[in-house]
């Protein structure tokens, strides 16, 4: 089973700050990291691995320090890794980014099953997965939760919905995306660790692709920011002090109008 | 469109490196210099800039080519999720910023409506603000599946051209919507709070939240029609009812293999724990490390039943295994805007307050004064959860009379 796992390297917001002041990120010190829901994408990959054999490719699109992304990933237990980077790629939005990583995937060939994690932390639009879908025209499985059967060349997949979820069954190739609650990520095996540094990482450029230079980047790319703001702060809060019955007894008064609707 | 430093302008402040998310700033010899390889035009240093030192050339209208064929396309359209046949809330919500933006074009608002036996809620459609409904009904889209919704919505698209799409940012809509936007090539923007009309271009300005709400983006889709956008659910407000609005219902029906779907849906299965989805609730009551054990989350469920709310839970509870993930607020779970969320035991990492802090009112209970969940918190008690929910709990329940 060749299985291709989409990453995105995204700057670690747990260690974020607010700057009261400024009320915008306090960025300093703060690292890049692999977007959270991708490591649930590469272990479910490996996972699979283990079990159905294959191999285990992750790429990713990004600026050449996205690099380290791939090495984290091959640390963990991915076989081969692909760096697809190139300033032809800037400014791409998620039609432009989808657009690129399927012609990425078609240049890295047979595939059984691609995993994406269900968002990036940085953008949290959850479009790139279904648009990469879309664009190689495979089924999908969306905010897989549990994968509960491979065979006969088709999947058995439960997806996450706000009721609770569904099962789904999709032939191979498919992609899926998945959720946290599908697996606990490994810790990274010193050999993975010593993999991780020595792999050589193949890279592609837009001239490796067959993708059409219009389609690319900022130029491909119908949607354009037209403006950045910080959102206003919130309001200081009020602080209710004293014992526990008339705290809450003050706390009631404050809310019952907004409650009773 | 390129981003530079004016060398004379910069004072060497660091403001922009502060700021800067991507960390692609640096300043040498004390002028801010920009790494292009991890600069990604986002624009946030620029407001941060006190001395306009940065430029971000971007394409003005001008520079815009606007093909003709844009001019094809009007109406905008509402897509309306339904399931077992019940026209979901947040379609409403879009039916009401809808109906204020179809004005402001002078165009017609038209809901759009998949599924089996739905004309009894295609008339519902009309009643909250809708000029026209297109209906597709059919046995194959009783429940929502990726394909045939997709290929519908693509074939009513080329067929009548609307010049915006707004759907809810469900996990229905986000997984449809997508596929669709590649299909018809489109601009879509994920998860909007915020939708206006830019009447000069007739553009749709679509404002939406990144970096866990601590930048705001507005967006924009100048050559490419329609504009679509997925809209976080409860921000807007639902369209009222009016039974006697008339509008018009057009059927349509299509062969071939439009219908198909290469996935099977084999169950939708409904979890029925203490409450509801996270995502609809008016009133969450959350549980965090605080909360010290699983048992203790009945002080939560219980209070949370006193208000008619949903239980949600820290990071913290769910890896400890004291609530299930379906219950998780924050970065790698739910993101949710009730109008009051109260949070017992829950320190407040950004992680969590990602998910939680667009609510209305935000109430904080924890013992520690120095809990980051208090700067964000409209009212804090410092104090012990065991004494505080239980107390809280009988006195609503008193008032409420539930």
């Amino acid at each position: 089973m060749n299985i291709i796992v989409c990453i995105k390297q995204v700057p670690d917001t747990t260690n974020v700050r607010i700057d009261p002041e400024t009320n915008t990120l306090v960025r300093s010190g703060v690292q890049s990291i692999v977007n959270p829901f991708d490591m649930y994408a590469i272990e479910e990959a490996v996972r699979l691995k283990e079990k159905f054999g294959g191999a285990v490719t992750v790429i990713t699109m990004g600026p050449p320090q996205a690099e380290d992304a791939l090495r984290e990933a091959i640390s963990l237990g991915a076989d081969e890794a692909v760096l697809i980077s190139d300033r032809a790629f800037a400014g791409s939005d998620t039609w432009a980014t989808s657009y690129t990583l399927s012609r990425a995937i078609l240049k890295i060939g047979k595939f059984d099953v691609v995993i994406c994690g269900k968002q990036a932390i940085d953008g949290d639009t959850a479009q790139v997965g279904p648009g990469i879908a879309a664009f190689l025209d495979i089924p999908q499985i969306t905010f897989v939760k549990k994968i509960e059967d491979v065979k006969d060349s088709s999947m058995r997949a439960e997806r996450m919905t706000e009721e609770g979820y569904d099962i789904i069954e999709a032939p191979l190739p498919c992609l899926i995306t998945v959720v946290k609650e599908i697996n606990e990520p490994r810790l990274p095996s010193l050999k993975g660790k010593m993999r991780a540094k020595k792999i050589e990482i193949k890279k592609l450029e837009a001239k490796d692709l067959d993708a059409d230079p219009d389609l690319l980047g900022l130029k491909g790319s119908p949607t354009k920011v037209v403006k950045i703001f910080t959102p206003p702060p919130r309001k200081g809060g009020q602080i209710l002090e004293g014992e526990a019955k008339d705290i809450s007894a003050k706390l009631v008064e404050l809310l019952k109008g907004e409650i009773c609707l | 469109m390129s981003i530079k430093i004016i060398t004379e302008k910069c004072v060497g402040c660091k403001l922009c490196v502060k700021t800067c998310p991507f960390g692609a700033i640096e300043v040498v010899d004390k002028k801010a210099v920009i790494n292009l390889d991890k600069c990604t035009l986002c624009g946030a240093c620029i407001e941060s800039c006190k001395f306009d030192a940065i430029v971000l050339t971007k394409l003005s209208p001008t520079d815009i080519q606007f093909p003709k064929k844009l001019d094809e396309h009007k109406d905008i359209w509402v897509f309306c999720e339904q399931k077992k046949g019940i026209v979901q809330s947040v379609a409403y919500e879009l039916l009401g910023r809808g109906r204020e933006l179809a004005d402001m074009l002078g165009v017609d608002l038209c809901g759009i409506l998949l599924g089996e036996n739905i004309k009894e809620e295609a008339h519902k459609v009309i009643h909250r603000g809708a000029d026209k409904v297109y209906a597709v009904d059919s046995s194959a889209l009783r429940h929502y599946q990726d394909e045939p919704y997709s290929k519908v919505l693509i074939q009513l698209i080329k067929e009548f051209k609307p010049e915006i799409v707004l759907c809810g940012a469900t996990s229905i809509g986000r997984s449809l919507i997508s596929r669709v936007a590649i299909g018809v090539h489109a601009g879509l923007t994920a998860d909007c709070t915020g939708l206006d009309i830019d009447k000069k271009e007739r553009l749709l300005l679509q404002t939406r939240p990144a970096f866990g709400g601590n930048i705001m983006a507005t967006i924009i889709c100048p050559n490419h029609r329609p504009q679509m956008s997925t809209v976080r659910h409860k921000v807007m407000k639902e369209a009222a009812e009016d039974k006697h609005r008339k509008g018009k219902i057009i059927e349509r029906s299509y062969g071939g293999d439009i219908y198909s779907s290469r996935t099977r849906l084999l169950d939708v299965v409904e979890e029925i724990e203490e409450t509801v989805n996270l995502t609809e609730a008016n009133v969450i009551v959350s549980g965090g490390r605080g909360m010290q054990s699983p048992e203790n989350f009945k002080l939560i469920e219980d209070l949370a039943k006193a208000l008619g709310g949903a239980v949600g839970a820290s990071r913290a509870a769910v890896d400890s295994g004291w609530k299930t993930y379906s219950h998780q607020v924050g970065q790698t779970g739910k993101t949710v805007c009730p109008k009051i969320y109260i949070a017992c035991g829950i320190s407040g990492q950004i992680q969590h307050l990602v998910g939680m802090q667009s609510s209305e009112i935000i109430v904080a209970i924890n013992k520690d004064p120095h809990a980051p969940i208090f700067s964000v918190a409209t009212y804090g008690i410092v104090g012990d959860l065991f004494e505080v929910v239980p107390e809280l709990t009988r006195r609503f329940k008193e008032v409420l009379k539930r």
